[in-house]
């Protein structure tokens, strides 16, 4: 494999990673969605936006470290899914927008809006955040309306030189029409609000709050699935877009998804992990007094996502088919930066693995027991 | 494509706004964070070193009003970087090559330390060792900062594109040397006045929140202590800023001429320029040694770069149009060629633009080099809107800097005699200084970004060509949504702060 080719494919692989962390962080968003059902009192809510607000940053970095990283390795996409599918990013940036303030103004005297205003916010971040990341990931599967061409830079009409536009007035609101997009959407929202329990039951220390998020799990558990079945299934079954990566053609090919897992069975063997490991969490959540389900659940989330999205863009794929000119399809190959590029910023992803590391020790260090209305009634740091 | 041309105007012009309005807003909260990280990290030290409980109550004090501010930094961050791509799609493209390798490692250097240690910073006290919690909060401040270095490194890029060559195969530029852009003398000049002055704000807020106490009889120690520490800080800061000033004149007189003719106003261009303080004061010759060091030195005027001045060897902006639109329209043969698959004709064009080769040399200098002036259409799209703006913007940065200088010496002096809190005046004077630094410190960036219109990156590409094709009426709803909730955040922010000050650090 050439070097540009490898780091390609690396790159898509740190995105995908970077993908997959996120979903997996959304257990936050998730849990705010929960506020104003399993949280009956203060108190009760209280201690579930304390346990979330120590994690709250996490998914946000992850998120900003996602757009970067994407518009660094693959500016093309960027270019063109953002500028043109406009209304879906502004409504992700709005709701993750009022998240970020919402945990640090909620109990604060003086805060303008109210503590319920507040409420409200993380509420509505916790159900359209996951909504509308998990719809817009789905056009990665089932193509978007755009036009791509790169020579239009040299037009000196500036109106005309426009590298991609959009084809539909809706600008990426036409998303939820493909019920596959919606069902990614729901299922990631259902996955998310599943975690979140699962986080809950992990982190805090209250009999009544773990009683009501073990009996709350199993219905959006059921409909994690039924939705998540829907979308894969309808995937494995699809038309996708194949490149020659010699020529840079794009075609049908149908069975594309299917084929990608049978021809990579490394990451067939990863999404089965994933999958097994989220059904067992789900299950120890469901089944048993284990608080731990949010383990297994998690890594398998990160598997599972990664493999999907690694279907999406590995095995010669277009990751980001055209719907309106199949030949402007967004490829790892087309979109990505140059070799100087992604070479010089795959030396600074070796500290990666550091970072994780430091996460990870300050997690443990500061998270050693379970959080109880003692510990947020003592304290004079809290949400 | 009637239509939307004839929207492009008005798309620019909200695009510009809503960006504008993200990046106020932001660096409204931004420079807070930069400089109380430091001077709560020195308070924490003290702390640790003491093991006086004071010390912990004051951190405790400062860094609840960090906290406060920071989730909204950190908010109108996330929009500013997905701004990028949905309003300057094109621009996206066209440097994204360049532009993103920044933005990335931001994330994975800067933010997770930050988001890290920030955890540890406010709920660790008891749970972790004093060192431990130390290092978290020395690690916040110093990822904070780190983050600031590669943002505003990608933001000199724009005004200095260095380190990159333009592929006619890709029709974008791309990044062929990564230290060029990270040590770029405009990036590193620009790094340093912009997170110093960002220590000279919190400096000044510090002061200003103290001298409120010591105006009110309470809390004196820590008023005192943290006036001191902070006078220290923003004294600091303060010269650094000055010296990188410095810097920042020489730079744009070389690289952003008309930047600078703006910023004086200054319409034909001389030698023994002089340095306008304010309409009809001047002071003979400053301009010309504050920009190139040197009395006789020839200052460029507006005039010049709009005619012309073969005498100084600068072309009108109509000749530069023109060569720019010739640099486009060989990049379109050069596309044309490829596409009917006319090889040689293409390799023979793709010869120009590589800069090792001679012909490419001369097609650089000659017209590549002015690119983006092909985009626009008259010579008066080169000037920057309200240059009134632009001409008092720093005037009122340079002036209130120099005042902050004058508090920050006078509080010390006031220490040192221990007649701190004594006198009324100077009490006013530093509590009403805190509005005037976050003037100062939005001019300053007033002074940047307008006076650098029309370009998004100097003299390759205009904001006209930078833009995203969308409607004017699609991203009016978005500048409205974002205007409304900022505004509203804003007086939440303003009004949780005030609450938690008029408390003070005695509240548990």
């Amino acid at each position: 494999m050439e070097t540009l080719t490898l780091l390609q494919h690396y790159w898509w692989f740190l995105v995908a990673l970077l993908g997959a962390l996120l979903v997996f962080l959304l257990f936050v968003q998730g849990g705010q969605s929960f506020l104003f059902s399993i949280g009956k009192t203060n108190e009760e809510k209280s201690l579930m936006v304390n346990a979330l607000g120590r994690k709250w940053e996490f998914t946000f970095t992850t998120l900003v470290t996602f757009g970067g990283a994407f518009f660094a390795s693959f500016p093309l996409f960027y270019s063109t899914s953002f500028g043109g599918a406009f209304y879906v990013w502004m409504a992700i940036l709005l709701v993750f927008v009022i998240q970020a303030v919402s945990y640090e103004f909620r109990s604060k005297a003086g805060n303008f809006l109210g503590l319920k205003t507040y409420d409200t916010f993380l509420f509505i971040n916790g159900c359209l955040g996951p909504l509308l990341i998990g719809t817009a990931v789905g056009t990665f599967f089932t193509g978007a309306n755009f036009a791509v061409d790169t020579a239009n830079i040299g037009n000196i009409d500036a109106a005309a030189a426009t590298i991609s536009h959009w084809t539909t007035p809706w600008h990426g609101l036409e998303a939820v029409l493909d019920y596959r997009n919606l069902s990614l959407g729901l299922a990631v929202l259902f996955l998310a609000r599943s975690l979140g329990l699962l986080y809950f039951l992990n982190t805090i220390d209250d009999a009544t709050l773990c009683d009501r998020s073990r009996r709350a799990l199993r219905g959006n558990a059921i409909a994690f699935l039924v939705f998540f079945l829907l979308f894969f299934v309808s995937i494995l079954f699809a038309t996708g877009w194949s490149v020659n990566p010699e020529t840079g053609i794009i075609t049908p090919e149908p069975y594309k998804y299917l084929h990608n897992l049978l021809e990579m069975p490394v990451v067939l063997i990863l999404c089965l992990l994933g999958v097994v490991g989220v059904l067992w969490g789900l299950a120890l959540g469901l089944f048993t007094q284990s608080r731990k389900g949010i383990w297994p659940a998690g890594i398998g989330t990160v598997l599972a996502v990664l493999s999907l999205l690694l279907i999406a863009g590995w095995n010669n794929t277009a990751y980001y088919p055209s719907l309106a000119d199949p030949q402007s399809s967004l490829t790892i190959y087309n979109s990505s930066s140059s070799e100087f590029t992604l070479s010089a910023m795959s030396i600074v992803s070796i500290l990666i693995p550091f970072v994780v590391a430091y996460i990870w020790y300050s997690w443990r260090s500061i998270n050693r027991k379970r959080l109880t209305h003692t510990e947020i009634e003592q304290t004079d740091e809290k949400y | 494509m009637n239509l939307l041309a004839a929207d492009l105007g008005a798309v620019v012009d909200w695009s510009r706004a809503q960006f504008a309005l993200t990046a106020i807003y932001h660096w409204l909260f931004v420079p807070l964070t930069l400089g109380l990280g430091f001077i709560i990290a020195f308070m924490e030290t003290r702390y640790v070193r003491t093991g006086d409980e004071f010390w912990k109550r004051t951190t405790k004090f400062w860094m609840r009003l960090f906290g406060i501010n920071f989730a909204i930094g950190v908010a109108t961050g996330l929009i500013l970087e997905f701004e990028f791509g949905t309003n300057w799609s094109n621009y996206s493209y066209f440097v994204g090559d360049i532009f993103g390798a920044p933005l990335a490692i931001e994330g994975i250097m800067a933010f997770f330390m930050e988001s890290t240690f920030i955890a540890v910073m406010f709920f660790g006290w008891d749970k972790v060792s004093k060192k431990f919690h130390l290092a978290a909060t020395w690690l916040t401040a110093i990822g904070a900062n780190l983050s600031a270095l590669w943002i505003l490194v990608a933001n000199a890029w724009m005004q200095y594109p260095a380190g990159m060559r333009f592929n006619p195969e890709t029709a974008r530029n791309e990044m062929v040397n990564f230290w060029d852009v990270l040590f770029s003398p405009v990036a590193m000049n620009k790094f340093f006045h912009t997170v110093t002055s960002a220590f000279v704000l919190a400096a000044v807020f510090v002061i200003g929140v103290s001298a409120w106490y010591l105006l009110r009889k309470r809390e004196e120690r820590l008023a005192r202590k943290s006036i001191k520490i902070a006078s220290i800080f923003g004294l600091i800061g303060a010269v650094c800023v000055i010296w990188t000033g410095d810097g920042s004149a020489v730079q744009v007189a070389k690289y952003q001429p008309m930047k600078l003719a703006t910023m004086e106003n200054l319409q034909e261009g001389q030698t023994h320029a002089p340095l306008s303080l304010v309409p009809g004061v001047e002071i003979p010759s400053m301009l010309s040694v504050l920009a190139y060091h040197d009395t006789e030195a020839y200052v460029v005027g507006i005039n010049d770069l709009i005619e012309g001045n073969p005498e100084q060897g600068i072309l009108s902006a109509d000749e530069k149009i023109k060569r720019g639109q010739h640099a486009i329209e060989t990049l379109a043969a050069f596309k044309a060629a490829q596409k009917t698959g006319d090889t040689a004709a293409a390799d023979s064009i793709a010869q120009l633009f590589d800069p090792a080769t001679e012909a490419g040399k001369t097609f650089h200098n000659d017209y590549f080099r002015y690119f983006g002036y092909g985009y626009l259409q008259s010579a008066q799209e080169t000037l920057p809107p309200f240059i009134p703006l632009i001409y008092w913007s720093f005037r009122v940065m340079v002036g209130l800097g120099i005042w902050f200088v004058v508090l920050f010496i006078w509080m010390l002096i006031l220490e040192k005699r221990n007649t701190l809190g004594q006198k009324r005046l100077p009490l006013h004077l530093a509590l009403w200084s805190i509005p005037l630094v976050y003037i100062a410190s939005q001019a300053g960036w007033v002074v940047a970004e307008v006076g650098r219109q029309p370009w998004t990156i100097q003299d390759l590409l205009p904001t006209v060509a930078a833009v995203s094709r969308l409607e004017s009426a699609s991203v009016q709803v978005t500048f409205w949504i974002f205007a409304a909730l900022f505004t509203t955040l804003l007086i939440a922010e303003i009004g949780i702060m005030v609450k938690q000050i008029r408390r003070g650090p005695s509240d548990k």
